[in-house]
């Protein structure tokens, strides 16, 4: 079988590893479309593409943590397949995952050699003493500083990621891929993490790396591929190519198609306003309001720190500082009980976790958070008064269910997120966190779920919209507020905004350009 | 860049301190048991009397062997409620092959055994592979075991008449032939032969290595290529084993297989690992913790019968020790 072979300076040069038509469905969903993608040796690869672009997909197809449906990996010019990632690691393929995947008990060392201990006395016990030996070796060809013996949950991020990176070498990897290395790494960190790339690329060992952000892009990496919905848009040279391009060619739809659905409700009484609040390492000097009547569109990259902002505000994650105001009056704010008192209600990214009790009937949910309002005596539910309650909600938001009494994990997704809207407007609740309202919810549920939106502020309610699909955030939004790394990087109006320009504010291309 | 360049520089974020968290909680085990043996000498002199003190260890033995099996699977984030039946179920098969087959005694310790670790990898199995939580796989096990003992006993007690020695095992000293004065009974001794050898099992071997590792991070382990199920199996499998020890232990202090007897001793097991401790939720634990905890367990019960402390009592008292044990852990994770 002939590999591919391309032309580098003049010589042909086979790819360490090289992808050639990958496709891969999970059930409802095509992850990959015959996607090719190869790495040359002492090159370092970016990887870049919106959430679900499908860049880790096609990197754990080449780590062996997945199989492809159809398509052919070549490592060296030769045909492979592999069934599980130790065989992928025989042919020196490492990968350090997004989360780190090391036993934060075992010390440094125990880490890096895990499967691999060396052994002593007939190969009965261990030779700890020779697996520090080799995990210092291994330590101090990364020009690292740390002590095999250390137990790895007292690391930093930074120095985990370090063990990781060696223990991806340990294997005499030749290709190491990194998913998104830097997402946890302050700068000092990261240009410690470059050090280490930039030598292993001497080495001519391949690093594909995959990251989110722009200015990271152009400093390390030789050529970037982009992906958008599971396919290849394009693979080009990182230093003559321009970071607007790239970001056209990730975000790549047009807008035409979009129509913006404005309010009606006049915006200008401050229903919320949040002042400098901070809270953990993803919310930091976070603040914003939003009006009664408007739609607050949150936009940002997946861990920009969205979902944390609205925890923070709800109560469900304590504030270490910061001032909340509803209504122009200062509220305490310290649990998700005081939050639903002050009239703000979050409806979760994860309804089926902490949305939604689906064993139970769309009754029972709908009158859940204020049950206590239905009793008699205290003690008893007011059957008839429940019924009332809940048959005007159907109604008023369009639930598609036979019957009150239908359980709620028989409902379809756009129906099911209706049940958690009516729960909260049952509360009267006059501020709602929509957290990835549609995820989940096919094509049709959404642009109900849409008006259901824009009924709702045109009510008067102040809505605020966390969505990681830019052209729902454009489409809903009335104002959008844009995070990376736990701040706040921008605002712009609906007038204003466009898919570029709060992709960059989202990759942090300001601090860049500054 | 040579090795001594970085052979003693830490990239830990805090500095060493002069006693490592692990070592505070098992000084801290080591002191309450301390604590304890003192105010009961200092309560009752018959507490402190020789004759007492080879009764605790009599007393420990059984538990202290359980415990030790509970901690392998304890540390993988597993539990296993099935110690005690199976101990029991065990100590039957040791009589169907001595009493009712009349075979060799030694016939009778391997099929205890054996009989322990085959079960043991049975439920390893249903864990690993059928993906059943191991709270609910051992508690089946547990059930089904106790009803196995009773069938095969036919619902009596099955003595070892037929094997004179089989009292030895427990009773006997082996010590006591060398130094006369010190007749510690073997029961004792078994224990702490089988903690030193299940220390250095789970300290310096594979397996010891991949039980730390699968209750600290299970993907971790398979993502680095390591057969996770096979290693599952095989804890669950030396557990059982393990579990056969304590009920030939048993067996042989009580000169009988009772099968009626078993179902309890899985909580005091738990309970000295806990106080030890253990972490429920897997990835640390020693076995000296551990055996300190089946001490405290056993001298709290023994002194407090010295003193008699109504037995109701007794069980209220041990409910508030293992609470406190577990919540003054608690608090010291939280400043660590």
């Amino acid at each position: 079988m002939c590999a591919n072979v391309s032309l580098q300076g003049g010589v042909a040069v086979t790819p360490l590893v090289s992808a050639q038509k990958v496709s891969k469905s999970f059930p409802g969903v095509r992850a990959l479309h015959e996607v090719d993608f190869e790495l040359q040796p002492g090159e370092v690869h970016a990887l870049m593409g919106e959430n679900g672009a499908g860049k880790s997909t096609l990197m754990k197809i080449l780590a062996g943590v997945y199989t492809p449906d159809s398509g052919e990996i070549f490592v060296d010019g030769k045909p492979q397949s592999f069934a599980s990632p130790r065989e992928a690691q025989a042919v020196g393929i490492g990968i350090i995952h997004q989360e780190l995947q090391l036993m934060n008990h075992l010390t440094v060392a125990q880490n890096i050699f895990i499967g691999r201990e060396p052994k002593q006395v007939f190969g009965l016990l261990l030779d700890e003493r020779a697996l520090n030996a080799s995990a210092r070796e291994w330590l101090a060809k990364l020009h690292v500083v740390i002590d095999p013996r250390t137990t790895v949950g007292l690391l930093t991020v930074a120095k985990q990621q370090m063990v990781e990176i060696a223990k991806a070498l340990s294997y005499n990897s030749r290709v190491v891929i990194m998913d998104e290395p830097t997402a946890a790494l302050n700068d000092a960190e990261i240009a410690e993490l470059f050090t280490v790339i930039r030598d292993l690329k001497s080495r001519g060992v391949g690093i594909v790396y995959i990251s989110h952000k722009m200015d990271e892009i152009k400093r390390i990496s030789d050529r970037v591929t982009v992906m958008r919905d599971g396919e290849l848009v394009g693979t080009v040279d990182a230093a003559s190519t321009s970071i607007e391009t790239i970001i056209s060619m990730m975000v790549g739809r047009s807008l035409g198609d979009l129509k913006r659905e404005t309010g009606r409700a006049a915006r200008e009484e401050t229903a919320l306003e949040v002042t400098r609040l901070n809270c953990g390492p993803l919310v930091r000097d976070v603040s914003f309001n939003v009006k009664r009547g408007e739609i607050l569109g949150f936009a940002g990259l997946m861990g920009a720190g969205r979902t944390e902002v609205a925890r923070a505000v709800f109560g469900a994650d304590r504030a270490k500082s910061g001032e909340i105001c509803v209504h122009g009056k200062p509220v305490a704010i310290r649990s998700p009980a005081q939050a639903v008192a002050a009239g703000i209600g979050y409806l979760s990214e994860d309804r089926k976790r902490f949305g939604l009790a689906t064993g139970m009937d769309v009754s029972a949910n709908v009158v859940m958070a204020h049950l206590s309002e239905f009793l008699a005596m205290r003690v008893f539910l007011k059957k008839r008064e429940i019924a009332e309650t809940v048959a005007k909600f159907i109604k008023l938001l369009n639930i598609r269910t036979p019957s009150a009494h239908q359980q709620v994990k028989l409902l379809s997704g756009g129906n099911q997120q209706k049940v958690v809207v009516a729960k909260w407007l049952a509360r009267d609740c006059d501020i709602l966190f929509f957290d990835e309202p549609t995820r989940g919810i096919d094509v049709g549920a959404k642009s109900e779920i849409y008006k259901l939106l824009r009924s709702l502020a045109d009510t008067g309610k102040a809505i605020v919209m966390i969505s990681s699909e830019l052209p729902e955030i454009l489409r809903m939004s009335d104002r959008i507020v844009v995070m990376c790394e736990g701040r706040i990087t921008g605002e712009l109006s609906a007038n204003e905004a466009t898919q570029e320009g709060i992709m960059q504010l989202a990759t942090q291309r300001e601090t860049m350009a500054a | 860049m040579s090795l001594s360049a970085i052979s003693d520089a830490s990239g830990a974020r805090k500095p060493r301190r002069l006693v490592s968290p692990e070592a505070l909680q098992k000084l801290l085990a080591f002191a309450s048991l301390l604590l304890l043996l003192g105010y009961f000498s200092f309560a009752s002199p018959e507490f402190m009397s020789f004759d007492n003190m080879i009764n605790i260890l009599q007393a420990t033995a059984v538990n202290g062997v359980l415990a030790i099996a509970s901690t392998f699977i304890i540390i993988t984030a597993g539990i296993d409620l099935s110690v005690g039946t199976l101990m029991t179920f065990c100590a039957v098969m040791a009589g169907v092959f001595l009493t009712f087959w009349q075979l060799p005694m030694w016939t009778g310790i391997v099929a205890a055994i054996a009989t322990g670790a085959i079960c043991g990898a049975f439920s390893g199995t249903l864990v690993a592979k059928a993906k059943i939580p191991p709270f609910i796989a051992t508690l089946g096990m547990m059930l089904a075991l106790k009803g196995g003992a009773l069938v095969i006993s036919g619902d009596r007690p099955i003595y070892f008449n037929n094997t004179e020695n089989f009292y030895m095992i427990s009773q006997d000293s082996l010590i006591g032939y060398v130094f006369p004065q010190a007749q510690i009974p073997n029961a004792a001794l078994i224990l702490f032969a089988l903690a030193i050898v299940a220390s250095i099992v789970l300290t310096r071997t594979s397996l010891g290595r991949y039980t730390f590792a699968l209750g600290s991070n299970e993907e971790a382990v398979r993502l680095s290529g390591v057969n996770v199920d096979a290693w599952k199996i095989g804890i669950y499998s030396l557990g059982g084993g393990i579990c056969g020890i304590a009920g030939l232990l048993l067996a042989s202090r009580i000169n009988s297989a009772q099968p009626a007897l078993g179902q309890g001793y899985e909580l005091d097991a738990i309970a000295a690992v806990v106080i030890g401790g253990t972490s429920l939720s897997g990835g640390t634990g020693t076995i000296l913790g551990t055996i300190i905890g089946a001490f405290i367990m056993s001298v709290l019960t023994n002194g407090l019968r010295i003193l008699s402390v109504a037995q109701e009592w007794q069980f209220v008292v041990t409910g508030a020790i293992i609470i406190m044990a577990v919540y003054a852990d608690n608090l010291r994770r939280k400043r660590a």
